[in-house]
């Protein structure tokens, strides 16, 4: 029988490990939160890591979601200093709703690619719209789902490709996605013989598993990146920092590396 | 003050205690669902309802969730059984692998799904020589429903077979009955609350199973795209819609739970 003693030496014992796993040393200074787009996850990483190693006081902290997500939750009041989104819609969002410092700067952009697993089904675009070809998008509410639908559209009006393609590509979805990362998983899982991302979501990591599928440039959608300090931010400073450390040749390089096209001179 | 008088006062002190308790726990329930509610104008709600793409993930949600019920009830009901009335090597060990999906995060099930049953998994391959193929099936969302809510009902059956008096069971012996037939007649009328309890809970979590799902099923309306799912994918764009969806879902599970618990007392042991 458990005796009450053998209950408290459980407790000692839960509250000793608890006690044990070092706590984060603390900083001087606020930590910045930083609201970015799933698909910049690995470039702000180094970003934020070159801030910090610039400004060892503060501690940058990221949140990495779809743009729509995180439009919502700032404006439902979430601590956010800058903003960086997938999509003009929601930057201009919360600009209408007088949340942004600023104008808002476009300070990168991005391009879709098909990706597809390694030895795959797919090789060609053409074969997208081969029956029993299992295709993912993002959903629609998401940009890079919106803009994949675009680029069928486009496809479905070029002669090479012929008007119903975009509709029997559709036909081909067995799943839309709720972010670009969960698109790329279920191909990297080989779930998917075809999913439409981010040029910059096709990161080393990924390459292992998933070979790229360019989209001509004519029928292609270019993502525009804007990025702005909001209004409650509560270093004004500091988040302007931020903001210039990504636009700086530093952070372009940095962009760059992770497949992202230059955003337009300013 | 004598000493009476003393009790009686620590009596009302424990009661004002108590009372407290119970106030603040119902607010955090109540606050929320009233916050949901409140938020919806119910004519909104009979529009929303109409929607055939509405209409489609209640469908599902119903549909899944209820066999998926069925089928833990099922395969559930022996291991259930064992676990209770046996000793065996590996029993401890048996009843974390039952307890694991519910410490598991749910997105992390649904990766694992995808690892056993996907095209590159490991039972996946094997089963697409048969012309199988689960991932985005509304099977897939049946069994990620299994997996995570599968424990509510082992656990609760469990417990319920344990309260079985075995007196019960050894005079149903000794008046020649087989152990299934004391298992048929003794057992399982007397652990019926238990599994309809454990039934009950296990189709409530089926109900609003998310990431798993999302996961290992995908979303697709019609097919894949639960209750859930439609929320959150509504979430994205309209929080009008997805607060009225979200209403629609706790009206009808409610409803459901309460009709459980109406079962006619004539209807129990």
């Amino acid at each position: 029988m458990r005796t009450r003693y053998a209950c408290l030496r459980e407790a000692c014992l839960v509250l000793t490990a608890l006690a044990v796993i070092p706590a984060p040393a603390p900083r001087a200074a606020e930590p910045l939160h930083v609201f970015a787009a799933a698909s910049l996850t690995e470039a702000f990483q180094r970003i934020a890591a070159a801030y910090e190693a610039r400004h060892p006081e503060r501690e940058v902290v990221l949140n990495l979601a779809g743009s729509q997500q995180l439009a919502a939750q700032i404006e439902h009041g979430a601590p956010a200093d800058v903003f960086a989104s997938a999509d003009q819609r929601w930057m201009d969002d919360l600009v209408a709703k007088g949340l942004v410092a600023g104008t808002p700067r476009i300070f990168v952009r991005n391009q879709l690619v098909v990706v597809v697993p390694r030895g795959g089904r797919v090789a060609r675009l053409d074969d997208l719209a081969r029956p029993r070809v299992k295709v993912v998008l993002a959903a629609d509410a998401v940009p890079v789902g919106r803009y994949s639908r675009q680029v069928l559209e486009k496809m479905g009006g070029d002669p090479a490709f012929g008007h119903a393609f975009g509709e029997r590509v559709l036909a081909n979805v067995v799943s839309e996605e709720e972010s670009v990362k969960a698109v790329r998983a279920k191909v990297q899982l080989g779930e998917a013989d075809a999913g439409i991302v981010y040029g910059s979501d096709v990161t080393a990591a990924a390459r292992t598993s998933v070979r790229t599928i360019a989209i001509p440039a004519l029928l292609n959608v270019v993502a525009r990146y804007p990025l702005a300090r909001l209004r409650a931010a509560r270093d004004a400073a500091a988040a302007d920092a931020f903001v210039d450390l990504v636009v700086s040749p530093e952070g372009q390089a940095i962009l760059a590396e992770h497949g992202f096209l230059p955003g337009p001179p300013p | 003050m004598t000493v009476r008088a003393r009790r009686r006062r620590g009596e009302r002190l424990l009661g004002l205690a108590w009372l407290t308790a119970t106030a603040l726990f119902l607010a955090l329930l109540i606050l929320p669902v009233a916050g949901l509610l409140l938020r919806v104008p119910p004519a909104d709600l009979l529009r929303r309802m109409a929607d055939p793409l509405v209409l489609q993930a209640l469908w599902l949600s119903l549909t899944t969730s209820l066999a998926a019920t069925a089928a833990v009830a099922v395969l559930g009901l022996p291991l259930a059984y064992a676990l209770a009335t046996r000793q065996f090597a590996g029993k401890r060990a048996l009843e974390a692998l039952v307890d694991l999906p519910m410490v598991l995060p749910p997105t992390v099930a649904g990766v694992g799904l995808l690892l056993a049953f996907g095209r590159q998994g490991l039972v996946g391959p094997a089963l697409a020589v048969a012309g199988i193929s689960i991932p985005f099936t509304s099977v897939a969302v049946v069994l990620a429903q299994m997996f995570v809510a599968g424990p509510f009902f082992v656990n609760a059956a469990r417990a319920g077979f344990e309260a079985v008096d075995p007196a019960l069971v050894r005079a149903a012996a000794t008046l020649r009955a087989t152990p299934g037939y004391a298992f048929r007649r003794v057992q399982l009328p007397l652990s019926r609350p238990a599994l309809l309890a454990g039934a009950a809970m296990t189709w409530a979590r089926a109900l609003g199973e998310f990431g798993a799902t999302i996961t290992f099923a995908g979303n697709l309306p019609g097919r894949t795209q639960t209750m859930p799912l439609a929320v959150y994918i509504a979430l994205q764009t309209d929080l009008e819609a997805a607060v009225a969806l979200s209403v629609i879902l706790l009206v009808v599970s409610f409803g459901l739970l309460v009709a459980l618990r109406a079962v006619p007392r004539g209807a129990r042991p």
